[in-house]
């Protein structure tokens, strides 16, 4: 199946309103002839267009709903998909006002990279929006790479130190926020300029187009040089007729990589065996990797059900950990409500046991004492699980080290975790 | 260690995949596969016995027939079932119709609308709580802000503000007696992944998707059909060309383009060239209104 692309880079856009971001991503879509013809007939037929009359309004393509075009506003998470010569991608669009943060850690949990988009004419004296704090901390917590895209460069006149001005504002919001690797790029998202090809550039900016910065991403292979990791989504007891001499354990590998003959350890309960099989509908493996479905059997029968994870045997688990959570529910945290973490494949009932602090936004500074939590809040908590989770950090293994919270009498998932220590 | 290697494309979307249906079948007590003997659906079936290898598929096909099928579809749908001895449940628009719960502006309208009824009536009479479907979110403006599982109220319908946040790829399959969930494994392919994958795996299809000579007569931008149900209207001038359908829906509404594609690979060719989206170029209920899908999705609609 060597067919098609197999780079793929999944990016969420971020931006106040206003800030260009439906036009951002029409004029990708476009630029790169994803756009098909009858898709752009009904953006010239749109009956709530914004754009001049004879100008394309390319924000419209992604403003899905009806019923936001009516209200104006956008109320979810889109996905949208393209290729170029060098990729795969796909576009994840996190709208939103007062959802924004639900939208976009939504968003943000399933793209390896953040755009975050800001207004050049509307930042002086390199004064940086709230919301852009907000969401380069959200992207930054939630392990994404940051890119920021400072548009609408045409209204300042591609001005250099006005855009010099920008730079070191967002340089020092991603100090304080303790990133390191960060590109900044300035574009015009309406006619395209530094978005898909490098056109009408003034010569200050040597650097690449936004595209080209995406397209160097490349995030594919590293979950594969990780500890191996299992989440056991089934147990395989027949060999399609009669009962199976061995049972099988269905799953996709987290992390890591197995080979026949590696012992394996059911985290929880610290039984190890040795893999026997490697095996898939298509054939038998000898090896294989982060990211294939496939069905282990081992040597031993272990005492395994859904829920339990094959590790390698490095593997620790624990009751406590402390961890970033971000609370999504309309329904704040309540002490006595009952609520379940999910890991991987494992449920358990879970306790916050302490809410060692809450970021405030504007300042980014950690308001302490608060033992609440409310929709949209980012806090440091302190879990206590009923059964033992695995414990690796999100900062390390971001497959493992991530969680959500359930309400078990609405059924709603209410906050996205992260483990940060145990 | 071995060094890692990158996992093609179409290996990724079909891990993916395969890890979904496994997600959904373990959350839920009484699945069904939504089988409409089209592509999409074809390919579905494919990786549902992935899936669930060496066990047999445990998951019966619902098919809701709108008895305005092309027939070519319905004989594939049977030959699929059989071949494999897959459950097939068939719910007939038909029933609804009889019953009084579906009521048609005119006997040949189209009825993919109606469809949405008798699914609810289906899942409540076999008691399904998620429903698995090809659906992409490439195919239109509201399937791009679907989850792969969609939440769906004791109504069956689709409230857009209540989805619950997906996040990673933990999906939460927790429901309420009397809610359920359409789950949508192929989420993230596009047009072009189908067929590739068709052609890598050797899906089979019904003939209706290659190239073959049929009775047309133009309408609009359109080219429709000429059968029992939408037979040649007074003045108009049926022609026989070389055509072939994208999509295998309702016989009143399901236009074929033309093409000379007489297999899946020139099918693949032709697609990377098309300028035209799917639906936009053979679904006549969808070019009614841009928000058609919206509108349908809403009512319980797939
Ligand atoms: N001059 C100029 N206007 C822009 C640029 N990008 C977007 N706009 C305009 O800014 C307005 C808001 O853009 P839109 O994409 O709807 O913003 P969103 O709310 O972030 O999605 C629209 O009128 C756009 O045409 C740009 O680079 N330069």
């Amino acid at each position: 199946m060597s067919m098609s692309q197999s780079k793929l880079v999944r990016f969420v856009t971020a931006g106040n309103v206003d800030d260009g971001k439906s036009t951002l991503i029409g004029r990708i879509l476009h630029d790169s002839k994803a756009l098909l013809s009858d898709q752009v007939q009904s953006i010239v037929n749109a009956r709530f267009g914004r754009a001049d009359a004879g100008e394309m309004d390319l924000a419209f393509l992604t403003d899905g709903l009806e019923s936001e075009r009516e209200q104006g506003i956008t109320i979810d998470v889109a996905y949208r998909y393209f290729t170029t010569q060098r990729a795969s991608f796909i576009v994840i669009d996190a709208p939103g006002h007062e959802q924004y943060t639900r939208n976009m850690v939504t968003g943000a949990s399933n793209a390896d990279i953040a755009v975050v988009l800001v207004d050049a004419s509307r930042i002086h004296q390199g004064h940086l929006k709230v919301q852009t704090r907000r969401h380069a901390t959200i992207a930054h917590i939630l392990g994404l790479k940051i890119v920021f895209a400072v548009n609408k460069m045409d209204l300042i006149d591609w001005s250099h130190s006005h855009y010099q001005q920008v730079e070191a504002s967002l340089i020092r919001l991603s100090r304080t926020l303790g990133i390191e690797d960060i590109d900044i790029v300035p574009i015009n998202a309406r006619s395209g300029d530094n978005v898909v090809h490098q056109s009408a550039v003034p010569s200050w900016y040597q650097g690449p187009c936004l595209l080209q910065i995406l397209e160097q991403q490349d995030k594919a292979t590293d979950f594969a040089d990780l500890p191996f990791r299992f989440p056991v989504q089934r147990v395989v007891r027949t060999n399609g007729h009669t009962l199976a001499a061995k049972r099988g354990y269905a799953g996709r590998i987290a992390s890591g990589q197995i080979r026949l003959g590696d012992e394996v350890c059911v985290a929880t309960s610290q039984q190890c065996s040795r893999i026997a099989k490697i095996e898939t509908y298509d054939q038998i493996l000898t090896h294989a990797q982060a990211g294939q479905s496939i069905t282990l059997y081992t040597q031993d029968d272990l005492d395994i059900a859904r829920g339990d994870c094959l590790t390698s045997s490095d593997a620790r688990v624990t009751n406590l950990v402390v961890a970033d959570l971000c609370w999504l529910d309309d329904q704040a945290w309540q002490d006595q409500q009952r609520y379940i973490l999910r890991q991987g494949t494992a449920s358990t009932p879970v306790r916050i046991q302490t809410v060692l602090h809450v970021r405030d936004m504007h300042d980014l500074s950690q308001v302490r004492g608060e033992q609440a939590l409310a929709q949209n809040d980012i806090a440091l908590v302190k879990l206590q699980t009923q059964s033992p989770i695995i414990a690796d950090e999100f900062a390390t293994n971001p497959k493992l080290g991530a969680f959500i919270l359930i309400n078990v009498d609405t059924n709603q998932t209410v906050a996205a975790g992260m483990i940060r220590n145990s | 260690m071995t060094h890692a290697w990158r996992l093609s494309h179409l290996d990724r979307l079909e891990s993916e995949a395969i890890y979904i249906l496994r997600e959904a079948a373990a959350q839920s007590e009484r699945p069904a596969l939504l089988f409409s003997g089209g592509k999409d659906s074809a390919v579905l079936v494919h990786l549902a016995r992935k899936a669930f290898y060496p066990e047999k598929l445990s998951i019966p096909l619902l098919h809701i027939d709108t008895g305005h099928n092309f027939e070519e579809v319905i004989s594939f749908r049977d030959k699929v079932a059989r071949s494999f001895q897959d459950q097939l449940i068939i719910a007939y628009v038909e029933e609804s119709i009889a019953c009084g719960s579906v009521r048609l502006p005119s006997p040949m309208a189209s009825r993919n609308g109606a469809q949405a009824v008798t699914l609810l009536e289906a899942i409540k009479q076999y008691g399904f709580d998620m429903l698995l479907g090809g659906a992409r979110r490439d195919e239109d403006k509201a399937r791009a802000k679907e989850r792969v599982f969609s939440h769906r109220d004791t109504f069956g319908a689709w409230t857009p503000k209540s989805q619950r946040p997906e996040l990673w790829d933990i999906y939460n399959g927790r429901l309420h007696a009397g809610e359920n969930f359409r789950v949508f494994p192929l989420s993230n392919w596009t047009e072009i992944d189908i067929w590739s994958y068709i052609v890598c795996e050797q899906i089979a299809l019904p003939d209706l998707y290659f190239a073959h000579k049929r009775a047309v007569f133009k309408d609009g931008p359109l080219w429709r059909p000429v059968t029992p149900l939408t037979p040649l209207p007074l003045g108009k001038k049926a022609e026989t060309l070389s055509v072939r359908f994208r999509t295998v829906g309702d016989m009143t509404c399901t236009c074929p383009v033309e093409s000379e594609a007489s297999d899946a690979a020139a099918i693949l060719a032709e697609t990377r060239l098309c300028t035209l989206s799917e639906r936009g170029a053979t679904r006549m209920d969808d070019k009614v209104n841009d928000a058609a899908m919206e509108r349908r999705k809403k009512e319980g609609y797939f």
